[in-house]
């Protein structure tokens, strides 16, 4: 029976056996839930209303906002420096390649070029923080279904890594570490025999967590099967990264717009069947081998260099020369207080984010600030595919669901 | 001109405004009520073929007379190219056709497009506020003459009283 007959019919109980018609009747209505805002496995602030039928979800309406802190605007009151630390809060568990991403869309519209060993360093930190993304959805989807022996097991690690970040930059989580032209330090020699020790350590760690899934049969249950999205909606609806993935679309920027160290390396980019849930899940295990895998292929390439361009007029000098060297101190001063001309003109630059395609679109008329710049956000998109893929399934999956785009809501209200 | 900004020159004569490539990005400016059509050109022509939505976008140009200017950024997974499709809009009449019966995804995004910058897209099937509470009444915030503090309305908000210990 269609939903709309049944919310107005009203029917008898069991009305083959005429004693029943002496029973009450029962009524059958739609009933509206909110989801949210504050429940835990809303990753954030995030409010659904689902309209159920029974314990099947009709139709759900995502209501975004919470976090909402007009990053888009603030980023035209400032230069093109001070905007990167307002994309660290973006997503807030990622910032490293929220800095990338936007790093990347500047030095396109600078047309400017980073040297070879700043782009391999670039490489790396961004893939450790595609592992610790990872690392995070997983313990973090996985708690959302029920599942928390491996969110200890994620964190356990993610807090190596986390402490190696806070060597690099001084920062675990709001690291701004990408500058516009390069990177704002080398790796030190300790830092590199610690991640030497991690890529060894890690893998075997890998299949530990996978233990933990794909034995537990519960989790196996809720997990395929659910929010199943065909490759032609995911495409359609503009869904990025594994989400789209998963689906068996095999879309991965890092492949068809190659950029930074990512040309000379060699990996491949997992892509799923059945666009479910578990293979969403599976993409994201299957990145993190080939993460260590760039990352080692990275540290044996890599040769010594410099790690910023050397464009006076763009990008910021070394920190040793700011505080011995009065002209570098100037230039740092002037880059900070009144920024750089860029060109006039517009670009887009999309870069693979863990998450799905992180954009940045800069719209210049020259001068040190941006004219406005938009920021796609996979996380966004990817929340306006919610209603279509969860219709028909049951409550308890609607945490499912958006868990498994790994939605940030720092990211998805900006 | 790019091979792309050639044909949809060629198939729309008297909507196309220009085109320009800068830094590799295709950019194509057509007239408002062609824009649909260009769009469906863009989505279902052999050729082109641009089936991935990347982003929708606007532009505030307060001096112009033509004020708005709105954005949409496709991809080619098959292509493997990408196209940036640009209208105009005065601010007397910011209309322009929502083009979510050909791409799904553009649902969220031309809700953020109406919400910041005001410009509301026929068709659409829900449009309405989303990242901006509804009771919103101060107007666009990505407007260019919208104050970066705000209109002063989260001044009004009441606070609970401190507790008393």
């Amino acid at each position: 029976m269609a939903f709309e007959d049944q919310r107005t019919t009203i029917y008898k109980v069991n009305p083959e056996h005429p004693e029943s018609e002496t029973l009450p009747t029962l009524r059958t209505e739609e009933l509206l839930l909110n989801l949210g805002p504050q429940h835990p496995s809303t990753h954030g602030v995030l409010k659904v209303i689902l309209e159920l039928e029974g314990e099947r979800l009709v139709k759900s309406t995502p209501v975004m906002g919470y976090l909402h802190r007009g990053v888009e605007k603030l980023a035209e009151d400032g230069t093109y420096h001070q905007f990167i630390p307002h994309t660290d809060r973006l997503d807030y568990v990622c910032a490293m390649y929220n800095n990338f991403a936007y790093c990347r869309a500047v030095e396109k519209l600078l047309d400017l070029k980073v040297p070879e060993r700043g782009e391999y360093l670039r490489t790396i930190v961004a893939e450790v923080q595609r592992i610790i993304g990872h690392q995070f959805w997983l313990g973090a989807q996985a708690l959302d279904i029920g599942a928390m022996t491996v969110f200890f097991y994620c964190f356990r690690d993610r807090e190596i890594l986390l402490d190696w970040f806070d060597e690099l930059c001084g920062a675990r989580l709001t690291t701004s570490w990408y500058r516009i032209g390069g990177v704002e330090r080398d790796l030190t020699p300790g830092l590199i025999d610690k991640l030497k020790q991690f890529i060894d350590y890690f893998p075997p760690k890998i299949l530990e967590y996978q233990v933990f899934l794909e034995k537990n049969r519960i989790w196996l249950g809720r997990t395929k099967g659910v929010a199943v999205i065909s490759a032609e909606d995911a495409v359609n609806f503009g869904l990025s990264g594994p989400t789209l993935r998963g689906s068996g679309v095999d879309y991965d920027l890092r492949k068809y717009e190659p950029y930074s160290a990512y040309p000379k390396c060699e990996f491949s980019v997992p892509v799923g069947k059945n666009g479910d849930t578990y293979d969403r899940y599976w993409i994201r295990v299957m990145e993190l081998y080939e993460s260590v895998k760039i990352i080692r292929q990275c540290l044996e390439q890599m040769q010594d260099g410099p790690v910023m361009a050397d464009v006076p007029s763009v990008t910021l000098p070394p920190k040793e020369r700011v505080f011995t060297n009065l002209e570098s101190m100037i230039q740092q001063f002037k880059l900070f207080s009144q920024g750089f001309q860029a060109p006039p003109g517009e670009i887009y630059c999309g870069t693979e984010a863990h998450k799905g395609e992180l954009g940045f679109y800069i719209v210049s008329t020259g001068g040190g600030k941006p004219y406005r710049l938009k920021i796609r956000a996979p996380s966004f998109i990817h929340m306006g595919a919610f209603d279509h893929m969860s219709r028909g399934y049951m409550i308890s999956d609607a945490c499912t669901i958006f868990g498994s785009y790994d939605i940030v809501m720092g990211e998805c209200d900006r | 001109m790019h091979q792309l900004a050639t044909r949809i020159q060629e198939s729309f004569s008297d909507g196309f405004v220009g085109a320009t490539e800068w830094r590799g990005d295709v950019a194509v400016t057509v007239t408002r009520d062609k824009l649909h059509d260009v769009a469906k050109f863009l989505r279902y022509e052999p050729g082109m073929d641009f089936d991935y939505i990347v982003h929708v976008s606007s532009v505030d140009w307060p001096d112009d007379e033509e004020r708005f200017e709105v954005v949409w950024e496709f991809y080619s997974i098959r292509k493997r190219h990408r196209i940036r499709l640009k209208t105009r809009v005065s601010e007397s009449d910011c209309v322009v056709d929502s083009l979510t019966d050909l791409w799904k995804g553009a649902d969220f995004m031309e809700r953020e497009v109406y919400d910041m910058m005001g410009i509301r897209f026929r068709n659409h099937p829900d449009l309405r506020r989303i990242l901006m509470p509804d009771d919103f009444t101060e107007g666009y915030p990505l407007r260019k003459d919208f104050p970066l503090r705000g209109k002063g309305w989260r001044d009004t908000f009441e606070f609970l009283d401190e507790i008393p210990r």
